[in-house]
């Protein structure tokens, strides 16, 4: 192989790439139901693709990834439980679930984008540590919040909402069972492709439009976008905007075809699995596009849905949370390290 | 004046503190009790984390490796039964080549990224929790054979949970407890019921003798050099980048230690979960006691684990008492530690940012 294609598919993507590839191969040879699998990891791609696609607009304005995600997650969990206490269902439901996370994901990401203003270089720490603090705030929310649907308070007493609120009946799966087929007992889960390759397009559109390639001079060259009259600061806010309302929109999806809602700690770590998965799709802390997001998100859940079972059978115990964990900071830990190409002005 | 604002921070959390005692119904008796064992636990792993601060590197994060180095000590410990405070010397002695060894590679890692060392530190603790979590729960009874299969899960791969570690709990904690006797005067005479544990105390105050002492050597030197200006230094002829290492290894041997002292407190480990939270709980600590991501004392460092454990020790009741839940006080504390991370760092970056401007 050559060393420029070695370069331009990147070590990190082409081992996962392998490894994808060898348990697969080892899946199929144990014999275990592919249809299955494959279907799972259609799911888990539809189902994480738009928190992945969040990470976009931050690392293109040059704000580094977008470690405050929790900021957009909270606000989308927010969408999804008044959903239920307004006792809505089906298409509803998800709607107006997406219609109030939106706009309060902008306004939450919009005071998250003049805070990383002001932190300019050190974005990634303040924004971890940022996220980690509203998650534990709206862990006190979640406990003193007047919801009284039976469906989310505990049954018998006891404070707050349930840990898991089930969406069994409200609006479990329903993108996944829009227009979805079987083949070869593969299930494809077509609403909530659809919905992803939508949300492509609309930010390849978005992209392209003058804020948007305004949003990628001020990234790549904040002197230079400076000096052309461009708001450095303007065009962040507006990316951190737009990230934390994908990242709101993103938790309805990814909880309407998870089947659960899940509140309190749970969303603490989930910004840190979207940068890495984009990171494994070969983009850098400077640079990203919207097929390194999906190559990403494709590579990182297709490798957790089928380490499970092939682990199950292989050596009997339960490698695949443990996998998760190393493979995600370990994408992470190489793009912190790695020396940035391009001069980057800090 | 110019002294309340210097020490803002420390001030507001007297202040949170004791409203949340107040409100908690606690008496001070149980209160200092719990606070001194506290302080006598934890201060080590805070101290652990001033070298790499006046070294430039910011707040270390990564001494939850170091955790994990004092936590393979025990293990070896209780696997070879070794029992008292032999046992817990031999885990300190133990944990030594580990930690170096972290320290070295964690060194080595902030050296690639810097500028860049708090969030690395942070994902190399995520990073290297994954790593443990595969040596203790699959290697463990697969590639490394323990013969005691009472300390493994019931398939015989990876440990169990909780560990016990009777055989060297309270080994210096209990060594030589004193109690004031014969006060009378009304107010003081509570302190007559409280347990110093006096050879941990001395252990900790020889510890911050010691870091103390190395800041006047060549190498403490070195470190604030570095820590002042790498390029300053470099042209100095000082090695920047050995002395960065070395300053990670001193971290992580020391937080090694500190997480030995905590776990002999404790009386057991629990394996997956005893050092996950010790990088941030100690930051936290630290900078509630009025340090920031460039300046750190010892004092601030002990100050800090005091009103931090404080706010632990109140914050449950006190919630409860307030809004009627203790899980508001729980969430709350934790809410604490990381905002309280989470606004240093902010302020940190802004107040750089604005000097950058100004030159």
């Amino acid at each position: 192989m050559s060393n420029g294609l070695l370069n331009k598919v990147g070590i990190p993507r082409l081992i996962i790439s392998l490894f994808l590839a060898f348990l697969v191969a080892a899946a199929f040879s144990y014999g275990l139901p592919m249809g299955q699998i494959f279907s799972a990891m259609l799911t888990r791609f539809g189902m994480n693709s738009l928190l992945v696609l969040a990470m976009i607009p931050t690392i293109q304005a040059g704000a580094g990834p977008n470690f405050g995600l929790p900021f957009g997650i909270i606000c989308g969990l927010i969408g999804a439980t008044l959903a239920i206490e307004m006792d809505l269902r089906g298409f509803t439901a998800l709607f107006f679930a997406i219609g109030i996370s939106i706009p309060l994901g902008a306004f939450a990401g919009w005071l998250y984008g003049l805070l990383l203003n002001r932190v300019k270089g050190q974005e990634m720490t303040v924004g971890t540590y940022m996220g980690f603090s509203i998650v534990s705030v709206m862990c006190i929310f979640w406990l003193m919040a007047p919801y009284s649907s039976p469906e989310m308070i505990w049954p018998y007493g006891g404070d707050g909402l349930r840990v898991t609120v089930v969406l069994d009946g409200r609006m479990e799966q329903l993108l996944d069972r829009f227009l979805s087929f079987t083949i070869n007992g593969m299930r494809v889960p077509t609403g909530l492709l659809l919905v992803t390759a939508l949300c492509c397009i609309l930010l390849w559109i978005f992209m392209r439009t003058r804020t948007g390639l305004a949003m990628s001079i001020v990234g790549s060259n904040p002197r230079f976008a400076e000096a052309s009259g461009l708001n450095v600061n303007k065009y962040r806010l507006i990316a951190s905007t737009l990230s934390c309302a994908m990242g709101a929109a993103g938790i309805v999806i990814y909880s309407q075809s998870y089947g659960f809602i899940q509140l309190y700690q749970a969303p603490l770590y989930m910004a840190l699995y979207s940068v890495s998965a984009i990171l494994i799709g070969g983009a850098s802390l400077q640079r990203a596009t919207i097929t390194q997001a999906l190559i990403g998100t494709f590579l990182f859940n297709g490798l957790l849905v089928i380490a499970l079972p092939v682990a199950n059978v292989a050596m009997d115990s339960d490698i695949s949370e443990i996998m998760r964990v190393i493979i995600s900071n370990g994408i992470i830990l190489y793009a912190l390290t790695r020396k940035e190409v391009g001069g980057d002005a800090r | 004046m110019r002294l309340f604002q210097k020490n803002i921070v420390p001030i507001l959390f007297i202040i949170i503190c004791s409203i949340g005692f107040y409100y908690s119904g606690l008496s001070w008796m149980f209160f200092a009790n719990d606070l001194l064992t506290r302080l006598a636990r934890n201060s080590f792993l805070v101290i652990s984390l001033i070298i790499p601060v006046l070294a430039g590197m910011g707040l270390n994060f990564g001494i939850v490796l170091g955790a994990m180095a004092g936590q393979f000590a025990a293990f070896i410990t209780v696997v070879y039964n070794m029992t008292g405070i032999a046992g817990f010397f031999m885990a300190c002695l133990m944990s030594i080549p580990f930690a170096i060894l972290f320290g070295w590679l964690t060194g080595i890692l902030f050296n690639k990224a810097k500028g860049k060392e708090m969030i690395t530190g942070l994902i190399l603790g995520f990073f290297a929790n994954g790593l443990y979590q595969l040596v203790c729960l699959i290697f463990i009874g697969w590639i490394i054979p323990i013969s005691n299969k009472s300390l493994l899960l019931p398939s015989g791969i990876g440990f169990v949970n909780t560990l016990d570690l009777k055989i060297w709990q309270y080994a210096i904690d209990k060594f030589y407890v004193f109690r004031l006797r014969g006060i009378t005067t009304p107010v003081l005479k509570y302190l007559n019921n409280i347990n110093f544990p006096v050879l941990t105390l001395i252990v900790v105050a020889f510890l911050c003798m010691c870091v103390y002492l190395l800041f006047r050597t060549k190498l403490g030197q070195d470190f604030r050099a570095v820590g002042q200006n790498r390029h300053i230094a470099e042209v100095a002829g000082i090695k920047v980048d050995k002395v960065r290492i070395i300053a990670v290894i001193f971290s992580t041997v020391l937080a090694a230690w500190g997480q030995l002292i905590f776990l002999q407190n404790i009386g057991n480990v629990q394996v997956y979960g005893s050092h996950v939270q010790v990088g941030t709980f100690a930051v936290a600590a630290l900078l509630i006691g009025g340090a920031s991501v460039s300046k750190a004392t010892i004092g601030q460092a002990l100050l800090g684990t005091v009103l931090f454990h404080a706010l632990f020790i109140v914050s449950p009741l006190a919630g409860k008492n307030i809004m009627g839940s203790a899980q508001v006080g729980e969430y709350f504390r934790v809410f604490i530690a990381y905002g309280v991370i989470g606004i240093a760092l902010a302020l940190h970056a802004w107040q750089r940012l604005a000097k950058k401007k100004n030159e």
